[in-house]
């Protein structure tokens, strides 16, 4: 049985006047046991999606099943069984971290006890904190307990809305390594992220944005699907370089990438091609090939 | 910006015209045994008055009490049963007035406007006459001899009291949890929304008990206002206004999405209206019929009334199960209203 199945969802904002839509017919499946990755910058409709699920917003168009439960007819049972950490840190600031996972695991008639042993990784990292209000915690702490607390009933399916968003390097790694964890227990997760890095984290990922899904498919699966020459450059003026890169014919797109620009070539033309472009400019570069990753393919996408 | 600008109109209508101390129109009654040429025409010089409004003329001192108690008068005017005749021949007589002190400055009012209609009369029928006739008046502040302040305010005060603490805490609790996305995710867990919202109204109930407390113990102890009713009555009216407050303090928290929002519905919506249409500091006899009409809607009228029955005059259930009627349908209007419009979603 598919975990979480959405059927042609549709959802919009605003009266009559001035209307934002935010999904647009977006489907897609999520087996059980998965790591789905859903990625897009912001304003894609990550959080809108997320909250349909979640039975917290109502769609206008389309339908969505979580376990198989019907997310308006059987909101109550998915309640039940979900697992949500919203975008924003939302457990109760002035409650120490003992007492906000207290609570949560009796507003879901249940123990830390009872569940110990699957927040245990999360949890031990916090516990010496244990008694510090939840508010005064860092960013990478309030996560970790976040995650504890939509976990303390053992849900079915997980459902985490930028989770890593204002987190810094390492504990965004640590944090995917405790999804991985879960993962391995037989929980569904749904994760949102604006990082695309963090796609090949995933086991598939869907490309959102506008509301619309661009591609869903493995990491794998949508860096092959590319199918185009990356080229990486690299100069003393960079302004001066993706200016000329905008303007080459033979490029399909160029864009700022790191410390390179990354230059993407259209079928009949070839890196030498390029590099003499670039030769007639007068001033030093340095260019070479790269592998395609999904922010190029996510760049690809956008411009389609 | 209507609020910017349309605040200040209305304000200035509502207090110019509408919100005044001055009595006009009062319901009086009249006790006249003797029933002769004087006292005729000094009736008539009464309730030719502004002032005065003849409600009812009774016929014996034992019914002076009961239509007190029914709250509907709030001044009785007593003549002796031989008014004319000491007029007459000893060129002196006395008019008793009797006066519903459990509002000390209607009452203070009241029997000066009386004394003054009396004295013009006296003015009148003495004048081309060498020996002057005297019409001494009499006057007894019934329930509240000495015309404490307390007496009014102490009901006031309670009704302010427990409408601040229960509607706008509750209602501005509720819409915190909007604020800081706390709902969100106790909305994504069995918890019922009905519970969530009775857990978060009855710490305000716990509360108001002990605001109700203290209240009646510092009036009692250090404001010498006495509890003439039941003291299980005046609790029980007391409990069942926190419950009305609540109610609406859970409806405005339905509605509203920040706290500010809740605090200005909270306050203009409720606090005004208490303070300015209850009765406590303005006679709402005295209002336009709008504004008359308008104070019915507002419970913290009721719930004055029944303190100041209960507590100032001492009175049961028989006389305000009315009002105690209207507060339950109020409650169980408004508790049905916040529960029909709470969002188990957040759109």
């Amino acid at each position: 049985m598919k975990s979480v199945v959405v059927n042609n969802i549709s959802k919009k904002y605003g009266t009559k006047k001035a209307v934002t839509t935010a999904l647009q017919g977006i489907s897609f499946e999520v087996d059980k046991g998965e790591l789905f990755g859903i990625i897009g910058p912001d304003g894609a409709g990550k959080t809108s999606l997320f909250r349909i699920l979640t039975t917290l917003l109502l769609a206008e168009e389309g339908t969505a099943t979580v376990d198989g439960l019907d997310v308006v007819k059987d909101y109550k049972l998915i309640r039940q069984r979900v697992g949500y950490m919203p975008g924003r840190f939302s457990l109760y600031q002035d409650l120490t971290v003992k007492e906000n996972l207290d609570f949560f695991a009796t507003i879901f008639n249940t123990s830390v006890e009872e569940n110990y042993d699957l927040i245990k990784d999360i949890y031990s990292q916090i516990e010496p904190f244990k008694e510090r209000k939840a508010g005064k915690l860092s960013g990478g702490m309030k996560q970790k307990l976040a995650l504890s607390c939509a976990l303390i009933h053992r849900p079915s399916v997980l459902f985490l809305d930028e989770p890593t968003t204002g987190v810094d390097a390492v504990s965004r790694k640590e944090f995917w390594e405790m999804l991985r964890k879960l993962k391995a227990q037989g929980i569904t997760i749904l994760v949102s992220t604006p990082y695309m890095d963090e796609a090949s984290l995933c086991d598939r990922v869907a490309l959102i944005q506008s509301g619309k899904i661009l591609s869903i498919d493995t990491p794998e699966g949508v860096v092959s699907a590319f199918g185009k020459k990356i080229m990486a450059a690299k100069s003393s003026d960079m302004l001066n370089l993706l200016a000329d890169l905008k303007k080459a014919e033979l490029l399909e797109d160029a864009y700022p990438f790191g410390e390179y620009h990354h230059a993407v070539l259209k079928a009949n033309n070839s890196a030498e091609e390029l590099k003499n472009y670039l030769l007639q400019k007068g001033y030093p570069f340095e260019i070479k090939e790269t592998k395609p990753n999904i922010e190029d393919c996510f760049m690809a996408l956008m411009k389609n | 910006m209507f609020i910017l600008l349309g605040m200040p109109v209305v304000q200035i209508i509502i207090f110019g015209f509408a919100l005044t101390n001055e009595v006009k129109n009062s319901k009086i009654a009249i006790l006249d045994p003797s029933n002769d040429a004087a006292s005729t025409s000094l009736i008539a010089q009464i309730e030719a008055s502004r002032y005065f409004e003849v409600d009812q003329v009774i016929h014996s001192a034992d019914e002076i009490e009961p239509i007190f108690k029914k709250g509907r008068i709030k001044l009785a005017v007593i003549f002796p049963a031989s008014f004319n005749e000491d007029l007459q021949h000893f060129n002196k007589a006395q008019v008793q007035l009797i006066a519903d002190a459990s509002d000390p400055n209607v009452a203070n009012t009241l029997t000066n406007y009386a004394t003054a209609v009396i004295m013009d009369y006296q003015d009148r029928i003495t004048q081309g006459r060498k020996l002057p006739y005297t019409i001494s008046t009499e006057m007894r502040m019934l329930y509240n001899p000495e015309l404490k302040g307390a007496y009014n305010f102490v009901p006031g005060v309670m009704a302010m009291v427990l409408l601040l603490v229960c509607t706008m805490m509750t209602a501005i609790t509720i819409v915190r949890e909007k604020e800081m996305g706390t709902m969100e995710i106790m909305l994504v867990s069995p918890m019922k929304p009905f519970r969530i919202v009775i857990a978060k109204a009855v710490p305000y109930l716990l509360l108001s008990s002990v605001n109700i407390t203290s209240i009646l113990l510092l009036s009692v102890f250090v404001l010498d206002v006495p509890i003439n009713g039941s003291l299980l009555l005046l609790v029980f009216e007391s409990l069942l206004f926190t419950l009305v407050s609540l109610a609406l303090g859970l409806l405005i928290s339905s509605r509203a999405e920040s706290q500010q929002t809740a605090m200005f519905i909270s306050l203009v919506a409720l606090f005004l209206p208490t303070v300015m249409l209850s009765g406590f500091m303005f006679p709402v006899e005295n209002m336009p019929l709008p504004l008359r009409t308008v104070s019915n809607i507002v419970p913290a009228k009721w719930y004055y009334s029944i303190v100041k029955s209960v507590m100032i005059k001492g009175i049961g259930l028989h006389a305000v199960w009315k009002e105690t009627l209207i507060l339950t349908g109020m409650l169980i209007f408004f508790l049905g209203l916040a529960i029909k419009n709470f969002k188990i979603r957040l759109a």
